[in-house]
């Protein structure tokens, strides 16, 4: 089964679980697998088209999905998903 | 190693090995590139001046190291030191360790000199910076030449918080000549945990100060320039127009951006780092050669799916480990060596002691780095489109 990688903001709808196993042959259905195990995750994934939010970065193994075919891009039980939303931490208050 | 009375005298050596003239050295070596020349003196010697080509083994590492340098017994090595003395027992030593040809050159990198032979010095380097340099000067990627581009570098690091704390610390050991610091705010005894350029008995000072206190007690060599300010639209192409390159520590979304369209303008690269809690990213921007930050990230995250160190806490040694990887690339890049993490975002998970690599590529549809961006008038330099957005936001 493909796992999908958590990132720590994504935790707390994950039950803390860095790493979620799920169904699928895209990666439209195994995102759409972790939603429906936690369902919290939906609306930071996925917005109310149905597609994903554009500040959430998908990859398959190392690539970017947008420049596969995004959430219909096939996916092997073998693959890695991971979630990548942007951070920010660092110094305080520069601007 | 020194000699005993057991061991035979330097006359006595002499006369078993061969010594070859420093210029007839010169003509062999100039004529046959497979010859194997070894400079046989410690390491500070070596780094201040050497013959070019030659490899440097320290007189107590001759017969453990020549093994690595000439595998095969048969391959003609010239050796020198100082004055030719190391060297002709250094050569007995290889003769007796089954070597065919070797040569010890007489009256050593003296003679050679003397003679208007010529040598890579240490040149652009004070005595003092040739010591305190040295085991850069060692390394045949740095040497002295990127010793001195790296006195001659100027980076300007936003922040002197997590990130910038051991950035500044490690570049300004390194001798980056020139470290400016962007950053408005006081030591707070929070920051200490990671903040390590600062200090308990400097907390209240600006941390600029507190960074350009501890920098030069490190390295008397290195410029500080404080900038006490906010960063904005306003400011920040004069801010960074002086610098070669950008360390990007910042902790909010609107400053991130904020240098992304102003560095990729003025074409400035830009090693950016993020932590938070257990993790890591670092990526290097380099404008046009590889993908931006609004590449990588097109629009910010909403607030919930961005939370603040301050917010969420952050395990200390995550600024040193990103802040060390931001210090890396810098180095890299004002040497020219090794690979950048251009078009790459490694990701560092402390918990699991895992790094992962993800490919970012050039968006074509790039509002800042795209196809359109150098069209952009001079009128329009230093606006941003959606930067009022963000900090409205």
């Amino acid at each position: 089964m493909p796992m999908i990688r958590i990132p720590p903001v994504l935790r707390p709808q994950t039950g803390g679980q860095a790493e979620v196993a799920a169904e699928g042959a895209n990666v439209g259905e195994v995102l759409r697998a972790l939603t429906s195990a936690h369902p919290d995750t939906e609306s930071q994934l996925f917005g109310a088209e149905g597609d994903l939010n554009r500040y959430v970065n998908v990859y398959l193994n190392d690539e970017d999905v947008r420049v596969l075919s995004g959430l219909d891009t096939e996916v092997s039980d073998t693959d890695t998903i991971v979630i990548l939303p942007a951070m920010a931490g660092g110094a305080p208050r520069i601007a | 190693m020194t000699p005993t009375s057991t061991e035979p005298t330097l006359d006595q050596v002499k006369e078993q090995i061969d010594e070859i003239e420093p210029a007839a050295a010169r003509d062999e070596l100039a004529a046959d590139s497979a010859i194997t020349l070894i400079d046989t003196r410690e390491p500070h010697e070596y780094a201040e001046a050497h013959v070019d080509g030659a490899v440097l083994v320290p007189p107590i590492e001759v017969a453990s190291r020549i093994d690595q340098v000439a595998p095969d017994t048969g391959q003609r090595l010239i050796l020198y030191c100082r004055s030719g003395a190391r060297s002709a027992r250094a050569a007995a030593k290889l003769e007796a360790l089954g070597y065919e040809s070797v040569s010890s050159v007489a009256g050593g990198i003296l003679a050679w000199t003397e003679q208007g032979l010529p040598v890579i010095e240490t040149e652009g380097l004070t005595k003092d910076q040739r010591e305190r340099y040295s085991r850069h000067t060692l390394l045949p990627e740095v040497g002295v030449e990127g010793q001195i581009k790296m006195l001659n570098t100027k980076v300007l690091l936003l922040g002197a918080g997590g990130l910038g704390a051991p950035t500044a610390l490690y570049l300004a050991a390194a001798g980056i000549g020139t470290i400016g610091i962007v950053d408005d705010d006081v030591v707070d005894e929070s920051n200490l945990q990671r903040q390590v350029i600062h200090s308990t008995e400097r907390v209240g000072m600006p941390k600029t100060k507190s960074a350009r206190i501890q920098i030069e007690s490190l390295n008397p060599d290195i410029n500080v320039i404080e900038h006490r300010v906010r960063l904005n639209a306003d400011n920040i192409l004069d801010i960074i127009a002086d610098y070669d390159i950008v360390v990007d520590g910042a902790d909010n979304f609107p400053t991130r951006y904020l240098l992304n369209d102003a560095s990729v303008r003025l074409r400035k690269p830009v090693v950016s780092a993020s932590i938070l809690a257990f993790d890591g990213q670092i990526s290097t921007f380099m404008p046009f050669e590889g993908p931006c930050y609004r590449c990588l990230y097109p629009t910010p995250p909403p607030p919930e799916m961005a939370p603040s160190c301050g917010a969420a806490g952050v395990l200390g040694v995550m600024a040193g480990v990103m802040g060390l990887l931001q210090a890396n690339e810098v180095i890299k890049l004002v040497l020219g060596i090794g690979d950048p993490l251009i078009g790459r975002l490694l990701l560092y998970e402390s918990l699991g002691t895992r790094f992962t690599e993800l490919k970012v590529r050039r968006d074509p549809a790039c509002p800042i780095c795209g196809p359109d961006a150098p069209e952009i008038p001079e009128s329009e330099m230093g606006k941003f489109p959606d930067y009022e957005l963000f900090c409205a936001a």
